[in-house]
């Protein structure tokens, strides 16, 4: 999940991002976090629940799923737009009323949408609940959408959309994804483009809230200083009313095109953002775990990968190069980049398309395949160390449908795998991939690209 | 990657990240403390508060001169350690601007007893997290770590105090990797290279006019002998502070601190930290970045006011109070002013970068909505800012901005590593853990007069440096 968010990050923020995203839970933890308690409330919402005193605070997490690829084909954006759009005002509050009701708590509520998901997220003192669910509860079932605020909104998506036509990361990442998915929501860029965004009227916020903030797609987890009945009575207080089911249209299972293209668009800078791409594999898939663990040994998290080695280390050509699988709800994806000055830029692609072939074909060394195992079961329990982050993995665990007691047996998946097992998946996902190359900047020329 | 956390724009991939990119407002507190402490934008210094919830941070010095701190977090079994040294941008030799970044960049070079990449490896091998960065006034390493392997990384990180080992063939390709990050978070951004230019023409005098990262024509003459100097000119235990937060308390720190660090020699005594100091500005200096790639034009503003060790009395906290409520979120006096009531730009807003050894920034800015001039939108700006001087906040503002100050102290405890950064930064900027304890009574102190002053006193334009980012079509300069 969270992949929505994908846009080149860099480094070890990626790499982190990464292992929370995807791999969700670690090993040891379950010990230290405290007990999840799995509580379905009165109006039959579930909610996954970590009671912690130490400190006088609340985090919780929720999701609908859905998310952008729900936005109508002609409308991407809305989503995103919708997110932006309802801590804009509710209720009778207009949104500056909104706004500093919020702040007089020091209540932090936010809202956001990726491919696959709407997310919020609500941090209080645990003094100021009341109030903090209230204007939850406000925003999820009385949003106002005021033209004016629409207005704002706009302008300031508009504007924040002109600026990333700078970032070459950004641009290669939409480029990708378009030239991946044609004719998918997953083609359409999360946040809109000028004319979709131009084009969202009120009417279609109020749509999208209708039909895809329910019940039947929520998932939340809870996690701090408060008592247990009285968390489920604010739940039910925000919640219960939405509707029971969400509407929501269809998400064809999808596989990327355009596979063994190189395409370069055109930016004045002295450097070529290279994203590079194929098929991946999808989170609920046997063959996941040794595949992540593959990707690890080639471009993941830590300062010892193959590509960190032969791109950055040894020849000096990126500060950043990197490789992760995103596993979307209806895509698996192998997907990596790299930034190098133009001139060296086909000597760095070249470089990473070596990689990938000798790890295709001779898969992990012993010693990688064991640091890889220890890295991870090792560094697990470093993404259960916040009360925010606690709740931030119970929530990916529910929406990647691992169960409860994933956490309990994450590592022992880990330590499971074989050397065998990450030959096949290299197989599997890398033997005969050709890459979808995306490339901005000014490279010099490069090699004559394999096929089209 | 061993790199600097020092600019803007690594704050906006945070923001990015947790999908609020474009409207900053709640998260402009929470995203601070947590990696802002690292950036050179915008930090706030969060602090503990004195009364409910007693964080009991502790503090002591080895023999050899490293100060400890040690922040308790006995929830999970993990550990922040960093070691921060008294040592960044604005403590080069002119002329070799970057060599405090590039040395950071070469600290995971290996040392005598444990060469090339052994502490690295072993970081990945047992599952611990690590990194770097480099600021104006600190450069710091860090580990996270469960806690049986802390006094593993202690043992490295102790070595590589004074054992660095440098030879040129891992020298000189970590050289290109620092041209090709400067390239990434400037060269290749428009509003980027206007943030180092304004930068560069706020400080007349003072080094902090230099990029932190340095420019590309000395960087690229930065070598292994000039790195070396520079090691051996700071890197010396009583030139660095020791931030331990997490599982563990001062007795177990006191400890390990002794069996690693405490058999670190002291290399030698570390002059005060004296740079040039700004002469009192008298002109309002205009700076204009033309680049066919801007899509989206924008203003901003730095002026030189004080810092929180060079401020006096509460100006510093009076500042960072004015910095909310000028331009902290959609509450704020700019927000409202530009984008809402008058509808003519895309955001605004206001940041202080308080923690910084001398004199620092102060930053107001603004994107335009389409059709609208750079020059209007600078005149409203303004306007807002006058407002403040004639006519001073409310004390409803002042209730909202100091609750939701504090507040984030609170936040800030759920997270060690926040914690660490927050200490580190502090007392690598001539602050004291005393003074980090105070400061939410220090803000709560603030009265509306004082922040009216402080917009009176520091906001003076003759303090600044006004940017515009354009098109060169739009370069025509329409004076109001």
């Amino acid at each position: 999940m969270t992949f929505g968010a994908f846009r080149g990050m860099r480094g070890i923020v990626k790499g982190l991002l990464m292992a929370l995203a995807l791999f969700s839970a670690s090993g040891a933890a379950d010990a230290q976090i405290g007990k999840i308690e799995r509580v379905v409330t009165p109006a039959g919402i579930e909610l996954w629940f970590v009671k912690d005193d130490t400190l006088p605070i609340l985090s919780m997490y929720f999701a609908f799923e859905g998310g952008a690829s729900q936005d109508p084909a002609d409308r991407a954006g809305l989503a995103y737009f919708t997110a932006a759009m309802l801590d804009e005002g509710a209720g009778d509050l207009d949104a500056r009323t909104f706004q500093e009701r919020l702040e007089r708590r020091a209540i932090s509520l936010s809202f956001s949408a990726d491919r696959d998901t709407f997310r919020g997220s609500l941090r209080v003192l645990s003094e100021h609940r009341a109030e903090a669910f209230e204007l939850l509860r406000l925003s999820l079932n009385a949003p106002r959408f005021d033209q004016e605020a629409i207005d704002r909104i706009r302008a300031s998506i508009l504007a924040a959309n002109r600026r990333s036509q700078n970032n070459p990361d950004e641009v290669a990442s939409l480029r990708w994804f378009a030239s991946a998915f044609p004719n998918h929501p997953y083609g359409r860029p999360v946040k809109g483009d000028e004319a979709s965004v131009s084009g969202i009227e009120r009417n279609m916020l109020f749509a999208y809230v209708k039909k895809n903030l329910a019940r039947s797609n929520l998932k939340i987890a809870v996690v701090g200083s408060i008592d247990r009945d009285e968390l489920v009575r604010l739940i039910d207080d925000s919640f219960s009313k939405l509707p029971a089911k969400a509407e929501l249209s269809q998400v064809a299972e999808v596989t990327p095109q355009s596979l063994g293209r190189r395409d370069v668009v055109d930016l004045n800078i002295p450097q070529t953002a290279i994203i590079f791409g194929s098929s991946g594999i999808k989170r609920q898939d046997p063959d996941f775990i040794p595949a992540f663990i593959l990707n690890h040994i080639l471009g993941g998290g830590s300062f010892s990968s193959r590509l960190y080695r032969e791109v950055r280390e040894k020849r000096g050509l990126a500060y950043s190069v990197y490789s992760h699988l995103a596993t979307l709800d209806y895509a698996g994806l192998f997907l990596g980049g790299t930034s190098t000055r133009n001139d060296r830029a086909a000597e760095a692609l070249q470089i990473i398309e070596q990689e990938i072939a000798r790890i295709a074909k001779e898969g992990p060394t012993a010693e990688e395949l064991a640091q890889a195992k220890s890295y991870l079961t090792g560094s697990y329990l470093l993404h259960f160390d916040t009360s925010a982050k606690v709740a931030q993995q119970l929530l990916e665990i529910q929406l990647e449908n691992l169960g409860i007691d994933y956490i309990e047996r994450r590592n022992k998946l880990v330590n499971a795998v074989t050397e065998e097992d990450v030959r096949r998946a290299a197989k599997r996902l890398l033997a005969d991939s050709k890459l979808l190359v995306i490339m901005v900047g000014r490279p010099a020329p490069l090699a004559k690209a394999n096929g089209g | 990657m061993p790199g600097p956390l020092y600019l803007h724009r690594e704050f906006g991939r945070l923001l990015e990240r947790l999908g609020a990119f474009h409207k900053v407002k709640n998260f402009v507190m929470s995203a601070i403390a947590i990696c802002a402490a690292a950036s050179s934008a915008a930090v706030v210094l969060p602090a503990t508060r004195a009364d409910a919830q007693g964080l009991q941070v502790s503090e002591f010095k080895l023999e050899n001169g490293l100060q400890v701190i040690v922040i308790p977090d006995r929830r999970t079994p993990v550990v922040t350690h960093m070691v921060w040294y008294h040592v960044g941008s604005a403590d080069e030799t002119p002329g070799k601007s970057g060599l405090a970044h590039f040395l950071e960049h070469l600290m995971f070079k290996g040392t005598d007893k444990n060469p090339g990449g052994k502490f690295s490896k072993v970081v990945a091998t047992i599952g611990g997290q690590e990194n770097a960065f480099t600021s104006q006034d600190y450069t710091a390493y860090f580990q996270r770590v469960t806690k049986e392997n802390l006094e593993q990384v202690m043992t490295f990180e102790a070595d590589r105090m004074t054992g660095l080992h440098l030879t040129d063939d891992v020298v000189l390709p970590e050289r290109n990797v620092v041209l090709e990050e400067r390239r990434t978070r400037t060269d290749n951004d428009p509003a980027a290279q206007l943030a180092e230019a304004l930068t560069a023409a706020l400080y007349v005098n003072h080094p902090y006019g230099r990029p932190i990262i340095g420019w590309m024509h000395e960087i690229r003459q930065l070598d292994r002998q000039s790195a070396l100097d520079f090691y051996k000119r700071f890197y010396t235990p009583n030139n660095a502070v020791l931030v331990l937060a997490g599982d563990l308390d001062e007795k177990e720190a006191r400890e390990l601190a002794a069996k690693t660090y405490g058999k670190v020699p002291r290399l030698l005594e570390i002059a005060p930290r004296v740079r040039p100091v700004e002469p009192e500005p008298r002109a309002h200096r205009r700076i204009s970045l033309a680049d066919q790639r801007v899509r989206q034009p924008s203003l901003s503003r730095y002026y030189l006011v004080p810092s929180y060790r060079t401020g006096e009395g509460n100006e510093a906290e009076a500042l960072e109070i004015l910095s909310h409520i000028l331009g902290g979120g959609q509450t704020s006096r700019l927000y409202h002013a530009l984008v809402v009531e008058k509808g003519i730009a895309a955001n605004a807003g206001a940041w202080y970068q308080g923690t910084a050894l001398d004199a620092t920034r102060f930053s107001v800015y603004a994107s335009p909505r389409p059709g609208v001039a750079l020059a209007d939108l600078e005149t409203a700006l303004d306007q807002v800012i006058e407002q403040i001087i004639e006519k001073g906040v409310s004390a409803d503002e002042m209730d909202r901005v100091k609750t939701r100050i504090i507040a984030s102290t609170i936040f800030s405890q759920d997270n060690q590593t926040t914690l660490a950064r927050i200490y580190g930064a502090a007392l690598t900027t001539g602050l004291s853990v005393d003074s980090v304890k105070e400061w939410p009574n220090r803000i709560r102190a603030v009265t509306p007069e004082q922040v009216r002053d402080a917009a009176k006193k520091w906001l003076d334009l003759r303090r600044a440096v006004t940017g515009h980012l354009v098109r060169p079509e739009t370069v025509p300069e329409k004076r109001t």
